[in-house]
């Protein structure tokens, strides 16, 4: 299938694309944390560069199949997920997130310090095993899984606890235990994305994976519409082809992109596709939305 | 020498504490993290620099001006891109906050390039022995213009009625609007003293490192961020302990030996603050209601 790909895009597309998918995986799991279960995290890149560098030495040490590499690239991360969730999950709202970015930081200085990761030289040489028919399959693999995730007995649980965390731990469910696999979920997907970034890349830094990255995919998932899976992956093919577009305006780029996001917050507040339904929008049978639909987000 | 580390600490935290004001103001009152507040600072670094290169102004001149400009941009930052956002979701200022700290990070570099410039020279430096400590005129002068600039502020936020308008609206923002108090106005002051501070802190840091550069604004924003949160975020002397605590700290982990780390010792220490009080040194602990 790549070689089909190839027939009708050139390198530069597909890697764009490549990227794109990767991006939307890592999107899509952040969205189960702050989108869905409303909690804060302003770590997402530390999470991806735990996956990143994870399967990247698998890859170049232990010379493992690829597949085994993301496996545990997630597993990995998952695991520092739930290591980070377990003492900071009972923080609320903004002091969550302040504890996940300075995690973030954290991770990204150790980093730079540990001899296995290759420190500020950073890790090169990995080989090059991501293709774009994987990633769009784990792409739809990804859609499908939180589509279903979110539709089921610990899907609603979680919105639960974004809407009211005392109502629902009144209505019997386990805060503590709920929020923590949604951080293990979440964190998952973001390490198998980081997978698939070092091996597309081939090459690591921790400076790649700043906080300023980590804000990057908030700001996806908020402009898409905070809570909705097409909103996360509406705002992130749009925030993420943005500079590829702009490139014409060369030096500019970056500063047009950056009141972009002003622009398109003051006239969407509430993100792309916040309130909308798409099945609604889809039905015959047209349905006033009303503005009491859920609007989702961390508050 | 222990004594002469903690000194360089204090006039380390001391900037920090400058710009940690700013956070914590402006969250005490429309729970907002300003994450373009590290982009004033570096701004009014800039504009300080301008001063005294292009009107060959002196430091006090310079340093008024820098405030002074980071006043306008902070209101106007306030009026264009928060104000529309007040009454949505929580992460929407914060998203718009970060795509102006984008845009004024490539502003800056496409204006004085990426590379870091040296802050042009204004004074002798001179170092004063004081028994087993030595203390240099310029850390002199930003211990003696951080603790005006705090005097001050402290002077307004008690005893004029604007910093009174401050402190019912960081009590209750509903309420205080109920009473009177016009809010638009106390959010737009605001903003103008912390961006002042910002600036102030900016330019001194650049006075004492001898650099500015366009991407000053990260790591010193996210740190003071870090200390206003230690100190417990809403709180003015939070803000102020925490500048100084981040800064002891700092300055004493790199002449321990964790030069390398230097950038995660703000963090660790805040994670673990946070951990055993979730609020903050000085934070009012969050009640619930149900």
């Amino acid at each position: 299938m790549d070689s089909i790909f190839s027939m009708f895009l050139n390198d530069y597309y597909i890697q764009v694309l490549t990227m794109l998918g990767i991006y939307l995986i890592a999107a899509l799991g952040l969205n189960l944390i702050t989108g869905v279960t409303g909690q804060l995290s302003f770590g997402h890149a530390a999470f991806l560069s735990i996956g990143a560098y994870t399967s990247a030495i698998i890859s170049l040490k232990l010379q493992l199949p690829f597949v085994v590499a993301l496996l545990a690239a997630g597993l990995m991360t998952a695991i520092w997920g739930i290591l980070l969730g377990y003492p900071t999950l009972r923080l609320t709202g903004d002091y969550l997130g302040i504890a996940t970015l300075g995690f973030g930081e954290i991770v990204r200085v150790v980093f730079l310090n540990m001899k296995i990761t290759g420190g500020a030289l950073g890790l090169a040489g990995i080989p090059r095993s991501t293709s774009l028919t994987m990633v769009i399959i784990l792409v739809f693999i990804t859609i499908l899984a939180m589509f279903r995730l979110e539709n089921s007995r610990f899907g609603r649980s979680l919105i639960a606890i974004r809407e009211d965390e005392i109502a629902a731990e009144a209505m019997g469910i386990n805060i503590t235990k709920t929020k923590i696999t949604a951080f293990a979920l979440g964190t998952f997907f973001a390490g198998v994305g980081g997978g698939l970034y070092a091996h597309l890349i081939q090459y690591l830094n921790p400076q790649d994976f700043g906080f300023v990255k980590s804000f990057d995919f908030l700001a996806f998932i908020v402009l898409g519409g905070l809570g909705s899976i097409p909103g996360a992956i509406l705002g992130t093919t749009v925030l993420t082809l943005a500079p590829e577009f702009l490139r014409f305006v060369a030096d500019y780029r970056m500063m047009i992109y950056g009141l972009l996001m002003v622009f398109m917050m003051i006239v969407r507040p509430r993100g792309l596709l916040g309130g909308v339904k798409l099945s609604r929008l889809f039905a015959k049978k047209k349905v006033q939305t009303t503005g009491t639909s859920a609007s989702g987000g961390a508050n | 020498m222990l004594s002469q580390q903690i000194l360089n600490g204090i006039t380390l935290g001391a900037t920090y504490a400058l710009i940690a004001l700013g956070y914590t103001m402006v969250y005490g009152i429309i729970q907002l993290i300003n994450f373009a507040h590290g982009e004033i600072y570096m701004v009014g670094a800039f504009v300080g620099v301008f001063m005294i290169t292009v009107f060959q102004q002196g430091l006090v001149v310079s340093l008024a001006a820098a405030m002074l400009a980071c006043v306008i941009m902070g209101v106007t930052i306030e009026r264009f891109a928060y104000r529309p956002l007040r009454r949505s979701t929580r992460l929407a200022p914060l998203i718009s906050a970060i795509g102006l700290s984008i845009f004024l990070q490539t502003l800056m570099t496409k204006i004085k390039g990426p590379q870091p410039i040296p802050f042009p020279h204004v004074m002798e430096d001179a170092l004063y022995k004081l028994g087993p400590i030595e203390i240099s005129k310029v850390q002199i002068i930003i211990l003696v213009v951080a603790s005006l600039l705090m005097a001050g502020l402290h002077f307004i936020v008690k005893y004029v009625k604007i910093g009174k308008a401050m402190r019912a609206a960081s009590e209750d923002y509903d309420t205080s609007a109920l009473m009177g108090i016009n809010v638009n106005r106390v959010i737009s002051f605001t903003f103008a003293i912390g961006s002042s501070l910002a600036a102030a802190g900016g330019v001194l840091v650049g006075l004492y490192f001898n650099s500015v550069s366009p991407f000053m604004g990260v790591t010193a924003g996210l740190k003071a961020f870090c200390a206003a949160v230690l100190g417990g975020i809403g709180s003015i002397p939070g803000a102020m302990l925490g500048g100084l605590f981040i800064g002891v700290a700092e300055t004493l982990g790199i002449a321990g030996g964790f030069d390398t780390y230097k950038d995660a010792i703000a963090f660790t220490l805040l994670i673990i603050v946070l951990l055993f009080r979730p609020t903050g040194l000085l934070g009012r602990p969050i009640q619930k209601k149900v």
